[in-house]
């Protein structure tokens, strides 16, 4: 896998670790990218009765001030550049998660003018199923995200410069 | 049932363009030749008032002899009433005048009707696809274009 440069394995470097990943994971804010269906239950969600704020969700409109970004919906053949192009404008670390079942594998959308999961052209972390899935669901997802971040390994040396971000699951 | 007034209208001032005429259920649908679509679509919103295109749309009848038909929906907001104005097109000959100096709503419903179907429209601003990619190849609407798209394998069924 070539020569990984982390800062040593001890435990400064850990806690270091640990502080960041939980702040990230703390802090996730995406950048909606509400297409169909699955948007009205990402509103839903961030709504009053499941509050994504107390997660410390907050959407911004801005994929520059975003470090996730929620699939929510069916991605057409035409949406699938301009997913592309706000994907690429996204500062690391970015996550992606693909709610419901369209974007997790086009759904029941087995046609001509539909993207058969957007895991053909960005790196998914988390595919949540549903159609769509219940705000609980999205929660789930989530979480089940923030536990990712948080076993990150070396991601205070890779906001630093030394290295990279190891993320093993 | 007495015929629509409309139909008598149309049939005074086009009589040898209306091809058939039918009523079904309180619905007219007009079959009218492609080549004076646009004297009748400006008579009808000008003459007699419907002034709302609501629908411009293409069928397939993959088989028959003019394989296309273009279905034009038209509502009249004042008298809130509606008609339909069908064309048959040939396969060999897919062009039909564009009704967009008439209703202006007609370019972008033209233009979904090009990229589905095929059909092209003589005189139209901007005929360019809509729906599909801007490079797509084909028209997926069509009878005999595979539903999960060139290159792909069919629906095979319930696999489990």
């Amino acid at each position: 896998m070539g020569v990984e440069r982390t800062l040593g394995n001890n435990v400064i470097t850990t806690s270091l670790d640990a502080v960041v990943n939980w702040a990230r994971s703390r802090s996730l804010w995406p950048m909606t990218f509400g297409l169909a269906c699955c948007a009205i239950e990402m509103m839903a969600t961030g709504a009053a009765r499941f509050d994504l704020d107390r997660f410390g969700v907050l959407f911004r409109a801005s994929p520059r001030q975003a470090d996730l970004i929620v699939i929510a919906g069916t991605v057409t053949k035409k949406m699938l550049p301009v997913i592309k192009v706000v994907y690429e404008q996204m500062p690391e670390p970015k996550y992606v998660i693909a709610m419901g079942a369209c974007a997790c594998s086009g759904g029941i959308f087995d046609t001509y003018s539909t993207v058969q999961g957007i895991d053909e052209a960005l790196p998914v972390d988390v595919y949540i199923p549903g159609c769509p899935p219940r705000p609980e669901g999205l929660l789930f997802g989530l979480m089940k995200l923030q536990d990712k971040i948080k076993a990150e390994r070396n991601s205070f040396g890779a906001a630093i410069g030394v290295g990279e971000r190891i993320s093993e699951i | 049932m007495s015929e629509h007034a409309v139909v008598g209208k149309l049939k005074g001032k086009f009589s040898s363009s209306v091809l058939e005429v039918k009523e079904f259920r309180g619905e007219t649908t007009i079959t009218v030749k492609k080549e004076d679509i646009v004297a009748i679509c400006s008579y009808l919103k000008k003459d007699l008032g419907y002034n709302f295109l609501c629908d411009v749309c293409g069928v397939d009848y993959l088989g028959q002899s003019p394989r296309f038909m273009v279905v034009y929906n038209i509502y009249s907001i004042g008298t809130k009433d509606r008609i339909r104005v069908k064309v048959p097109v040939e396969e060999s000959d897919a062009v039909v005048d564009t009704v967009s100096c008439v209703w202006s709503t007609a370019n972008w419903l033209e233009r979904e009707t090009w990229d589905m179907m095929g059909i092209s429209f003589k005189g139209h601003p901007d005929l360019r696809r809509i729906l599909m990619p801007a490079d797509w190849e084909g028209h997926p609407q069509r009878k005999d274009y595979p539903l999960q798209g060139p290159g792909r394998e069919p629906y095979q069924g319930r696999l489990s």
